[in-house]
């Protein structure tokens, strides 16, 4: 019945690269100084990484090796993932969920801006934060546990942890997709501490049960963290491409699932 | 319908065909089994400044978010600047104020304000925005530190920042005091001095009466009145008696030129084509007749007619607005 429907896919605005270029850094610009001053972001996402890390690798077990490695060191490698993780989920789900349920997003979609703008600007900006909490992870390492490796691999495990925040960023878009606004946090909580635990990023894998060993190996946040470990040593020595191909393969899974949602949204309204 | 609309354009300046520049065209829209708008025809044309009169409820927002390609009809036509309203060049020719539950708080005004005129090829400058919006002190401060008017004049400022042709105004006003509504007025009234075509919604009456060259009522997904607000106004000319007497409901309405008697707490309320000659009878008949108050009905008394009536009588729209006019009013 209705004459226009699929012409959102198909016109597109003629705009010189270096404005679209312009559009896409303001977002992201924009997207990050939001975060950087909501407190709910950074004073608990940011921080609970940096203050068990403080706790359980600096005040309680500094001295200690797991495998051939110090706990300060190893934990660099759980604490990373797990700060990655929390930046990635909380900096997409929540914004995401809360702009559908209450009207920001039509307010933007009702603009000109490029709609993908609003989702790289997400993804971008969680990739940014995750690289400072691993940045401060480091820092607290080296000055106060003792923390010495070659520059080179420090850079490493930054890159792929920063990288690794990419399918949690996929995910966070997904459960934005299908959560309320106020119900969003506690949903990525409920996800996101559980799934932490499982992967060993709290309490090595090792001393963790073997039922909940054999779970990590389904858990993406276990593949990043022994990709991380397998950096900065004390990783279990799977091969580092399995690591990788099940996070990626988690990636398209929560990215189509975020395209299902996305596509439900605009059935809801274009419908 | 059509013709009151047609007549009203040109009592205000000569109707060319062409130069609409948004229409809905015969438009259902249901959300699951409630009709939200129902065989609405509609049109903005360049330059005037329209408002969607009717209470919460009515539709007035299911039809801009329509004419702003957020929402597809179930049937009909929806055209803006001749195309589809989810071309995306149209979007960069309009402006959008909605109602939304929540802006990001953290950011300040003149960053939002930033964000948004990036997306258009020629923004105002930032100076602009924020003088045309009464902003200028306000540019530092956090979207969450202001205060609701303060908040929907930003809100005002990204539709405008654009400098777009087209302006949609979904309840610019809603829960502002009469100061802050007075103020985003004037700055609505600018814009439209700067040329700008405006559709904007409205439960105040007083608001579309203030600003509207022309009035398009809606009740219950359908339009039931078009014009100017002063021809909304004569559909239920009259004026409104208000007084205590002791004389009986029935007696009153034999009254000539009465068209309406209501029992009000301990008053009577008397709806009349003209007021003098029915207080002069009042008084005649009741010397101690007290508390005498005579009020014209304005538009707010057109709006309340004009949806009784439409909802009481079921009548459908062209009947309405061709036999309705000079049409005495029954009573209640």
């Amino acid at each position: 019945m209705s004459t226009a429907t699929l012409a959102l896919s198909t016109a597109r605005i003629e705009r010189s690269p270096s404005h679209t270029a312009t559009i896409y850094l303001k977002e992201i610009k924009y997207e990050f100084l939001k975060n950087l001053r909501l407190r709910m972001y950074t004073a608990s996402v940011l921080s609970f990484p940096l203050m068990f890390y403080v706790l359980f690798g600096l005040v309680l077990n500094a001295h200690q090796m797991i495998g051939g490695t110090s706990v300060p060191t190893y934990l660099i490698g759980t604490y990373g993932p797990f700060g990655v993780m929390g930046a990635s989920l909380f900096g997409t789900a929540a914004g995401l969920a809360s702009d559908r349920g209450l009207g920001w997003l039509q307010v933007k979609r009702a603009s000109p801006m490029p709609p993908f703008a609003y989702f790289v600007a997400k993804i971008v900006t969680s990739m940014i934060f995750s690289g400072f909490v691993v940045l401060a992870l480091f820092a607290l390492g080296v000055l106060f546990g003792g923390v010495r490796m070659p520059v080179l691999l420090a850079v490493r495990a930054l890159g792929t942890l920063v990288i690794g925040s990419l399918p949690f960023s996929a995910m966070g878009l997904a459960l934005g997709y299908f959560a309320g606004p106020n119900s969003a946090p506690p949903m990525i909580n409920l996800i996101y501490l559980p799934m932490s635990f499982c992967s060993g990023l709290w309490v090595p894998i090792m001393f963790l049960p073997k039922v909940v060993q054999q779970i990590a190996h389904a858990l993406p946040p276990y593949h990043l963290s022994q990709l991380a470990l397998g950096i900065v040593g004390g990783g279990q020595h799977e091969p580092s491409a399995t690591h990788w191909e099940v996070l990626a393969a988690f990636t398209m899974i929560c990215l189509g699932v975020a395209r299902i949602g996305f596509q439900r949204d605009q059935e809801k309204m274009y419908g | 319908m059509i013709a009151v609309a047609e007549e009203s354009q040109l009592s205000q300046r000569p109707a060319q065909p062409d130069s609409i520049v948004a229409s809905l065209d015969g438009i259902n829209k249901n959300y699951g089994d409630i009709r939200a708008l129902r065989g609405v025809d509609f049109g903005v044309h360049a330059g005037e400044v329209v408002a969607l009169l009717g209470p919460n409820g009515a539709g007035k927002t299911t039809a801009v978010k329509l004419l702003l390609g957020l929402m597809q009809p179930n049937s009909g036509r929806v055209r803006v600047f001749g195309g589809d309203p989810t071309n995306p060049e149209n979007r960069m020719r309009t402006g959008a104020m909605l109602q939304v539950g929540k802006v990001p708080e953290t950011l300040r005004v003149r960053e939002h304000i930033d964000l948004f005129s990036t997306y258009y090829e020629h923004p105002m400058p930032l100076a602009e925005v924020l003088a045309a919006t009464g902003l200028e002190k306000l540019s530092d401060r956090k979207f969450g530190d202001l205060s609701g008017g303060q908040r929907q004049r930003v809100l005002f400022a990204l539709a405008i920042c654009g400098d777009p042709d087209l302006l949609f105004l979904d309840e610019p006003t809603v829960g502002l005091d009469v100061e802050a509504r007075r103020l985003l007025w004037d700055e609505i009234r600018r814009m439209v001095d700067r040329g700008k075509t405006v559709l904007l919604t409205t439960h105040y009456l007083q608001e579309a009466d203030a600003l509207a060259d022309r009035v398009a009522v809606i009740n219950q997904g359908e339009i039931i009145a078009q014009g100017t607000p002063a021809e909304i106004k004569a559909k239920t000319s009259g004026k409104r008696i208000r007084c205590i007497t002791s004389l009986s409901v029935a007696s009153v309405r034999q009254i000539a030129g009465v068209s309406d008697v209501k029992e009000d707490r301990e008053a009577l309320e008397i709806h009349a084509v003209e007021a003098e000659p029915v207080v002069r009878e009042l008084l005649a008949r009741d010397a101690r007749l007290s508390g005498l108050e005579i009020t014209s009905a304005g538009l707010e008394e057109a709006f309340l007619a004009l949806t009784q009536d439409s909802a009481r009588n079921g009548i459908n729209r062209t009947e309405f607005t061709e036999s309705r006019h000079p049409r005495p009013k029954e009573t209640q």
